[in-house]
């Protein structure tokens, strides 16, 4: 193993961190300010992906698709929240799971209905289509790098909303004491849809980028949903410090996990055997690393201790 | 009677008068039609322990129907290949017999609860969810990517497996089979519904602090209950692979675990027919809308946005009436 092959999945690791702190950033934020358990967030992502190549073919503009992206996210987030959400936010998380696992059988096979069953495809923009070399002679492909620049000013952009803004001193407001900024004049139900729709326009722009190096489809987004429940379960609920630690160590131990433990099993048995148990084991690597952090920390690393 | 008796017997009588007409009229598939909506039941009856009477809302449920499926996979398959399943140090060979694989099944899948109850019930309320189904994703990707058992393609098995006595590849006598373990399940159910240790996990589920200060641990009580549950999802595991002759990583996928929980709900928690009229209602609206349309799930999703929305109880709280235990 050379180190520039292992600096390249460092890169992939941070790549599909960072892509994964946007569907984890929407989540937590979702949690943590309306109490509600969202199974459709992966739906969103989808939603965002067949936005983005619908248009990109219509158009031939990556940009435009981004757009189309982020607004048919947000968009379905609001009319789902006003629709479906907003009557769940008093009733218990079993309700939660089953509801939005409704609309993930909705969305899922409207999508089908719609698109078909055949995978999409989005092309990587001709700007980004090269590769870059990075100092020590390592090349690595341009959209990749932009993904990982997209995700940081995302996660900048998060904190400065959070930290800076008034939308933000009222979503912290939210999360400590919803009855009290309500009696202080501030339209909770408005304020939620926002929520929602800034939490599923993050997932829509994820599932947009991310669809352009893997195939846009139905179901696409469940398994990085579910990628993002570990995330959280790592970070700790409504911390979204705690989603971007999370995602960045879930993408560097899955990625490095699947090259790295096929090595070294390597080194105890034949290369064939080692190749499928150590790929095998790659695929547990970060149920194992949030046990390990559950037996730690139940919480989560920046979870609120009880 | 209460309705909820009725309804029960109603249930019951069902499960016994549409196989018999189907054998009557000669028509094998309605039978098969009714096996898999027994053993969903048996699963979801399960599922019920752990949700209805001790509150875990788990979506990792699939994790124990698969586990039982691959039981009868990988027993089966040593089975039929006349290879050992183990030679170091003891030999230990495959099997073609039920009661053998029940055993293992619902061995192995206890162990399987046990480990992840202790892990999962660190926690509660919405991490409890989304880690049963983080480990229901890991046991998927596991056996995928395993090629030793069929990998992504799964396991087929040939001959369905033997119980003395039966010919089980006649459809009504495995339903047979399938029937009388959810009989056996839903008396466990009700039997450690009125047991000390059912009262305590309710008032677990209910009130923890009031369990802890009588001298209980709330967590140990869920994980007994984890435990039994995940041994009674891992059995219906294995009778569903019998049923199907095949096993894959489809049964462990979190789809499965999704709608393990749909029948539980959409026929009521902890009610005790409640994964009964759930899974019965789930297979008819299946094999009805399906012929009707391919986007039947679609329907199926309106329907259970309907039942949260706006049933209270599910379909045995709608028919009977709230429950008078609250």
């Amino acid at each position: 193993m050379s180190p520039i092959l292992l600096a390249e999945q460092v890169l992939n690791g941070l790549q599909s961190g960072v892509m994964l702190f946007l569907m984890a950033a929407g989540l937590t934020l979702i949690f943590g300010v309306m109490g509600l358990i969202n199974l459709a967030h992966g739906s969103l992502y989808m939603v965002g992906a067949f936005a983005a190549a619908t248009v990109a073919g219509l158009t031939g503009s990556f940009l435009l698709a981004l757009v189309a992206a982020l607004a048919a996210a947000a968009a379905a987030g609001a009319l789902v929240e006003l629709l479906v959400i907003r009557r769940l936010y008093a009733k218990d998380h079993l309700d939660q799971v089953l509801a939005t696992f409704a609309l993930i059988l909705i969305f899922s096979e409207g999508t089908r209905w719609l698109f078909g069953s055949f995978p999409l495809y989005l092309d990587i923009p001709e700007a980004l289509s090269g590769t870059v070399t990075l100092p020590g002679g390592i090349a690595y492909p341009a959209y990749r790098l932009a993904l990982i620049g997209v995700g940081v000013a995302v996660a900048l952009g998060l904190w400065w909303l959070n930290a800076r803004t008034r939308l933000g001193i009222r979503i912290r407001a939210g999360e400590n004491d919803r009855e009290m900024i309500a009696a202080l004049g501030v339209d909770i139900g408005k304020l939620y849809t926002l929520v929602f729709a800034l939490g599923a326009a993050l997932a829509g722009l994820a599932g947009a980028l991310v669809g352009a190096i893997q195939s846009v489809q139905v179901g696409m987004g469940e398994p990085v949903l579910i990628l993002a429940f570990v995330v959280i379960v790592i970070g700790g609920i409504g911390s979204i410090k705690g989603a971007l630690i999370g995602a960045l160590l879930v993408g560097l131990t899955d990625t490095l996990g699947g090259v790295l433990l096929p090595e070294l099993f390597k080194l105890f048995t034949d290369p064939a055997s080692a190749a499928a148990s150590g790929s095998a084991f790659a695929s547990m690597a970060i149920y194992i690393l949030m046990a390990a952090v559950l037996i730690w920390r139940p919480t989560g690393l920046f979870g609120a201790r009880t | 009677m209460s309705r909820e008796s009725w309804l029960n017997a109603a249930l019951l009588l069902a499960l016994v008068v549409v196989p018999g007409w189907a054998l009557w009229a000669d028509e094998p598939f309605t039978i098969t039609l009714a096996t898999r909506a027994v053993i969903f039941a048996l699963a979801a009856v399960g599922l019920n322990i752990a949700l209805g009477m001790g509150g875990l809302v788990s979506l990792g449920h699939a994790v124990f129907f698969g586990i039982g499926g691959y039981a009868m996979g990988i027993l089966a398959s040593h089975a039929q290949n006349y290879t050992a399943l183990m030679e170091w140090p003891f030999v230990i060979e495959g099997t073609k017999s039920m009661p053998v694989i029940w055993l293992v099944a619902v061995a192995a899948s206890s162990c399987a609860a046990l480990v992840i109850g202790l892990l999962s019930l660190r926690t509660s309320g919405v991490y409890f969810i989304m880690i049963t189904l983080a480990f229901g994703q890991m046991m998927y990707f596991f056996a995928i990517s395993w090629p030793a058992y069929g990998g992504e393609d799964g396991l087929s098995i040939y001959v369905r497996n033997g119980f003395p006595g039966l010919n089980t590849l006649v459809p009504i006598q495995f339903y047979g089979i399938c029937l009388v373990w959810l009989c056996i399940a839903l008396l466990l159910y009700a039997r450690l519904m009125r047991s000390p240790f059912g009262l305590a996990l309710n008032a677990a589920r209910q009130v923890p602090a009031r369990v802890r200060a009588v001298g209980l641990d709330p967590r140990r009580l869920q994980l007994v209950a984890l435990v039994i549950s995940g041994g009674i999802t891992g059995l219906a595991g294995a009778l569903f692979a019998d049923l199907n002759r095949f096993v894959s990583p489809s049964m462990l996928s979190w789809q499965m675990s999704g709608e393990i929980m749909v029948f539980v709900i959409i026929g009521g928690v902890a009610r005790l027919f409640g994964p009964v009229a759930g899974a019965g209602f789930y297979v008819l609206l299946e094999h009805l809308l399906g012929g009707v349309s391919e986007f039947w799930q679609i329907f199926l999703g309106l329907f259970l946005l309907a039942v949260v929305l706006f049933g209270k109880g599910g379909l045995v709280g709608m028919i009977a009436g709230r429950r008078r235990d609250g």
